[in-house]
């Protein structure tokens, strides 16, 4: 039996390679992102990893880390000189390196365009020649000499490569500082740890003291100590050590610590990609799971008669069920391993990406293991399961099946997949609306867990879903095609198991697409609705990397003719009775002249030590005007008093309020993150433009915007995210094509005798082809249809989730659905042109004499 | 044997048809220079061992397989200079076919079976003619049923009446009756017989059975690819006592 197997299966390349296929595109998505993300972990642990020296003394911080350095602000709280001194005195410290950093100090190319990726920080440090942990030099000079005084820099070897300056030059800054544009000669290059790699930032180096004229106001300070143990003490020793003199608002960890912390908070920064990627391996693997399904369904019924002879020749129903499953093994094996393969292309592909984008990933790809292993697992365990149905099916199949051709699948099958469909589709409707709408802590999980189950329920049920949707589709066949229309329409409903298995996949990745598009024309609406009814100021000022920057600008911009107001916001972190919390700080007075504000309850008179909150908030909280919080910054703990409650915006999502002095008074850095600019009435629009265009003209970091371009900025921002989300669905509907054109083939050649009885009684080639393409059309509708359908159920019920949040505007983009499913179509055409022409090219005669 | 048509008119015709499978080593002769009539209105029934070259022949005459060489005719017109279009059409106007198995299209009622060649041409059903067909065939009430929920003879009574409805010039069956039992297999036979009798049709059959034969005009033996033998209003028993004589002549070489 074993042998027969392997035979048969040899004998029958093409089909081996076709069911081998949807197991390969499955296998190769969960390997290519496991791969992917192992290789970005090795590339931050590298850059890193013995990056700080034995032991760091910084500013205390409340919260995480990241709570402060995620909006480049930082603080102001500083390392007064006297502190290093009394730490290099210490018994167990051998040196102790007072450090400035600034993580907003752009470097701009000889065109004068920022040279750092989007989002990338701009670093500045002071030189100093302080080891690392291990001992190497954190910076090592490879050109020119180092800064020695004020006015001199030198620059990392990736900046200085792609500047186009000399050695000598004078290198154009932007800063966040008093002045915001800084120049100084370049005089050296150096280069940053081993591989030089900082991962799409800049670095700027200048000596000690210009450092601190620069970033500390010209205070002999530093934002941070690097400690070196001398020889025989441990980091713990020394840090335990330092942190027994150290004042209470300063810290002392070793640098093991800091950096597994760097590294773990830009993994994570970076881990919405990963889990993108996984999302994503999931849906292909589970798209693929259909596809391998439906191809075993097929291959199985395919084989019934072969099969039946087997039951005829005497083997048992277990030694048929152990045959497809041995088929599935085989066939599991040489697609997990294809498919691993083709993952790791996959991986590269997106290293190459990335680095593109400037992002480099040093060094090789990393396959662990665990990634070979997860691979061949989830190939050869997905297959087995596929193939087991069908197996089971197989093994009923009856001797006498041998002498007939049709097997019909029973009614009681089906009857059960209807229940179990209905079942899973209500259960996982049940948990998305649980998690979408109760207070529940695993919520994404829910939902994630329920959009799952209703599609496998959706899947059980299309079969029966699929013969009014399907009548619908093609029903007008035959009367526009004649016979051809009849064979095809009769073709797809032939077998609505298979027809519904083959258009599921399809439907999944149409569902998908749907959602995000209604999502994204929701965030579209929103965005559009909260800027025509919110926003008054006739210009926005803001910066183009999302970096905060100097309040000089305001300054400068108010001096422009035509403006009458200028009105800043800034932002920051902050811990709220202990809880993460995104704060601005504006003066609301004046923030309601440019922006829509309105009290419910309490004064728009915000002192310092107040705030405000949106109602919402306020009523989840249970606060009312004069209760207290905690409010916890860099530099300050306290209570602060509510002192209004406003009417919910969209522009400010009901999030806290506070004045630009509490966050002052806090220690964090007074960095402005938007401008609104109030024009005075009659003044010409245009010339202020162009007034605030030349007041802002060497800050290329900063981009003055009327309120169409903000607008169509803040939408081009949804866009973006919505096109690199579409371009990773594209794949999933391209496996699901994919899916289609193997499905589509193994049916024709299912049908070989039936195909060549058609030509033998007269129907043309073309006529043949036309009849396949029709079939695939109806196939593919279908699958849009349901997707679309199931879509807008996904879609709609997401915003209307997370209309609290800020998306409360309902858009669906009916346009673009109609494409959608007009699309499916033209999938479809595509999906039976070679199945089409295999089936053209049979030769009459063989086909009618194949078994 | 002269090829000039005598007075039946020729349905069609076969001049010298060789038919070789293979090259080289493994080079099988199906059919060997053979030349054949069959008049048109005739049943005509090919008999010969297994091997002998019945199908090919079939299949040659039928346009569904090319030959080596050598000349095939349906009417007047030469298969060997045909393109697969103009063959498509060919069998698809001139041209009926039943197989021993596998007639139908399961999708497809008893009725869109039977008109499915004239639907595949885009010809209109001659009414009259589809309800004698239908009549003689006595499948009048089975219309509406897909082929599994035919009997199998009653299977290959709907392929016949699929053959006869397009009126084509000459139906050929290659062992019709092969799957059936005798009671199935004598409907068909007599459905065969009637159409010749009463419509004027030219058919020619394939057959291993000598009572199948016996519906027959003429009996045309078949051995190693060549005509050996003919057999004018053959009955069942001169058939099986001319049958014998083959297989020893047959063991012998
Ligand atoms: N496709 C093929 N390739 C090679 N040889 C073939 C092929 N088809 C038929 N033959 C050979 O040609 C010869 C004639 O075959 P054919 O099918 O015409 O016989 P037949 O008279 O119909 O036999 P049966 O009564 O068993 O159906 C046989 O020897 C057969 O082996
Ligand atoms: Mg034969």
């Amino acid at each position: 039996m074993i042998r027969a197997t392997l035979k048969s299966l040899a004998a029958r390349k093409l089909r081996l390679a076709m069911s081998a296929f949807a197991i390969v595109l499955g296998v190769a998505f969960v390997a290519g992102s496991y791969v992917f993300t192992d290789t970005i972990d090795r590339t931050f642990d590298d850059i890193f990893g013995g990056l700080s020296s034995d032991v760091v003394v910084r500013p205390d911080l409340p919260g995480e880390t990241d709570l402060f350095t995620g909006f480049a602000t930082g603080t102001t709280t500083t390392i007064p000189a006297g502190l290093v001194d009394d730490v290099s005195a210490l018994p167990g410290v051998e040196r102790a390196d007072g450090e400035i950093e600034d993580q907003s100090f752009f470097v701009l190319d000889t065109d004068g365009d920022v040279m750092t990726t989007q989002g990338a920080p701009g670093i500045a440090v002071n030189w100093h020649d302080g080891p690392n942990a291990e001992g190497d030099p954190v910076l090592q000079l490879v050109d020119g000499e180092l800064p020695a005084g004020p006015g001199q820099v030198a620059l990392d070897d990736r900046t200085f490569e792609n500047s186009g300056y000399q050695i000598g030059d004078e290198v154009q800054f932007v800063s966040t500082g008093d002045e915001p544009r800084v120049s100084a000669e370049l005089v050296g290059v150096v280069q940053f740890g081993e591989s030089g790699s900082l991962a799409g930032a800049s670095l700027s180096v200048f000596e000690t003291r210009y450092a601190q004229e620069l970033f500390l106001g010209g205070d002999d300070a530093f934002n941070r100590i690097s400690v070196t143990a001398s020889e025989g003490s441990s980091a713990e020793q020394v840090r335990d050590e330092i942190s027994a003199i150290l004042p209470g608002d300063f810290e002392a960890l070793t640098g093991a610590d800091v950096d597994e912390e760097t590294a773990s908070a830009i993994e994570e920064g970076l881990g919405f990609f990963n889990t993108f990627l996984l999302v994503f391996a999931a849906i292909a693997l589970f798209v693929g799971v259909f596809l391998i399904l439906n191809t075993f369904s097929i291959l199985v019924a395919q084989r019934s008669q072969e099969m039946a002879l087997y039951r005829a020749l005497g083997a048992g129903r277990r030694q048929v069920t152990r045959s497809v499953l041995l088929e599935a093994f085989v066939v599991g094996v040489v697609g997990s391993t294809l498919g691993l393969l083709l993952g790791l292309g996959v991986a590269q592909l997106l290293k190459t990406v990335f680095g593109a984008f400037g992002l480099e990933l040093a060094g090789g790809l990393v396959l662990q293991p665990r990634t070979v292993v997860i691979s061949y697992v989830v190939g050869i365990v997905v297959t087995m399961i596929a193939a087991y149905v069908p197996a089971r099916r197989a093994s009923k199949v009856p001797p006498i099946a041998a002498m007939r051709d049709d097997i019909v699948s029973t009614e009681s099958s089906r009857r059960v997949h209807l229940y179990v469909g209905g079942a899973l589709t209500l259960a996982g409707a049940a948990a998305m609306a649980v998690g979408l709408f109760a207070d529940v802590s695993d919520a994404a999980l829910l939902v994630g867990a329920g959009i799952f189950a209703v599609f496998i329920g959706v899947a059980l049920l299309a079969p029966v879903l699929a013969v009014p949707v399907l009548r619908v589709v093609a029903g007008w066949y035959p009367k526009a095609f004649g016979t051809v229309g009849r064979l095809a329409r009769e073709n797809a409903l032939r077998n609505p198991r298979r027809t519904a298995a083959t258009a599921s996949a399809l439907m999944i990745g149409m569902a998908l697409v749907t959602a995000i598009s209604i999502v994204g024309a929701s965030a579209n609406a929103t965005v559009d609705k909260a800027l025509d009814d919110g926003v008054r100021a006739q210009f926005v000022v803001s910066n183009a990397v999302g970096q905060p920057f100097s309040p000089a600008i305001a300054e400068q911009v108010s001096q422009v003719d035509g403006v009458d107001d200028v009105v800043s916001v800034r932002m920051s972190g902050g811990l709220v009775d202990g809880d993460q919390t995104f704060l601005q700080a504006f003066d609301p007075v004046a923030y309601s002249q440019a922006a829509d504000l309105e009290m419910v309850e309490g004064t728009d008179e915000l002192g310092p030590g107040q705030f405000l909150i949106g109602e919402d908030q306020a009523e989840s909280k249970g606060l009312s005007v004069g209760d207290t919080v905690r409010l916890q910054l860099p530099g300050s703990d306290g209570e602060i008093e509510l002192a209004g409650i406003y009417a919910q915006t969209p522009l400010l999502g009901g999030g806290v309020v506070v004045s630009q002095q509490t966050l002052e008074d806090g220690a964090v850095p007074p960095l402005d993150s938007m401008l609104y600019v109030i024009a005075s009435d009659g003044a010409d629009l245009a010339a202020v433009h162009e007034g605030l265009n030349t007041a802002t003209a060497d800050l290329p970091t900063v981009t003055v915007q009327d309120q169409d371009e903000y607008k169509q900025q803040s939408r081009d921002q949804v866009n973006q995210l919505l096109f690199l989300v579409y371009a990773l669905l594209g794949l999933a509907v391209l496996i699901a094509v994919l899916g289609i054109v193997n499905t589509l083939a193994l049916s024709v050649m299912e049908r070989t005798r039936e195909v060549g009885l058609l030509r033998a009684v007269g129907l043309s080639r073309r006529q043949l082809r036309r009849t396949i393409r029709l079939e695939s059309i109806a196939i593919a509708v279908l699958g849009a249809v349901l997707g679309v359908a199931l879509g807008l159920l996904f879609g709609v019920s997401l915003q209307r989730a997370i209309a609290d949040d800020g998306l409360d505007q309902l858009a669906i983009p009916g346009g673009q659905l109609i494409v959608f499913v007009v699309l499916a179509a033209v999938i479809g055409v595509l999906a039976a042109v070679w199945p089409a022409r295999r089936a053209a090219k049979l030769d009459v005669l063989r086909a009618i004499t194949t078994e | 044997m002269t090829t000039e048509p005598s007075s039946p008119r020729t349905a069609a015709r076969a001049v010298d048809l060789t038919k070789i499978y293979g090259k080289d080593d493994t080079q099988v002769v199906a059919l060997g220079g053979v030349t054949v009539e069959f008049a048109a209105g005739r049943f005509t029934a090919i008999m010969g061992p297994s091997g002998s070259g019945k199908s090919t022949l079939m299949h040659c005459m039928a346009a569904l397989d090319s030959s080596t060489s050598g000349e095939v005719y349906i009417g007047d017109t030469e298969l060997s200079g045909l393109n697969d279009k103009e063959l498509t059409k060919l069998r698809r106007d001139k041209i009926g076919f039943v197989f021993q198995a596998f007639n139908l299209i399961p999708t497809l009622t008893a009725r869109e079976n039977i008109t499915l060649p004239l639907d595949i041409a885009g010809r209109s059903i001659d009414k009259d003619w589809f309800d004698n067909v239908i009549a003689t065939v006595g499948l009048a009430d089975r219309l509406s049923h897909k082929p599994n929920q035919l009997s199998g003879g009653q299977q290959q009574r709907v392929a016949c009446a699929r053959a006869l409805v397009s009126k084509p010039e000459i139906i050929f069956a290659d062992e019709p009756t092969g799957n059936l039992d005798s009671r199935s297999g004598t409907e068909v036979l007599s459905f065969l017989r009637r159409s010749v009798r009463e419509f004027d049709q030219t058919i020619v059959m394939v057959t291993h059975d000598p009572s199948a034969a016996a519906y027959s005009d003429r009996v045309l033996f078949l051995a190693d690819g060549q005509i050996v033998d003919e057999m004018t209003d053959p009955t069942a028993e001169k058939v099986l006592e001319r049958m014998k004589g083959f297989d020893s002549v047959g063991q012998q070489a």
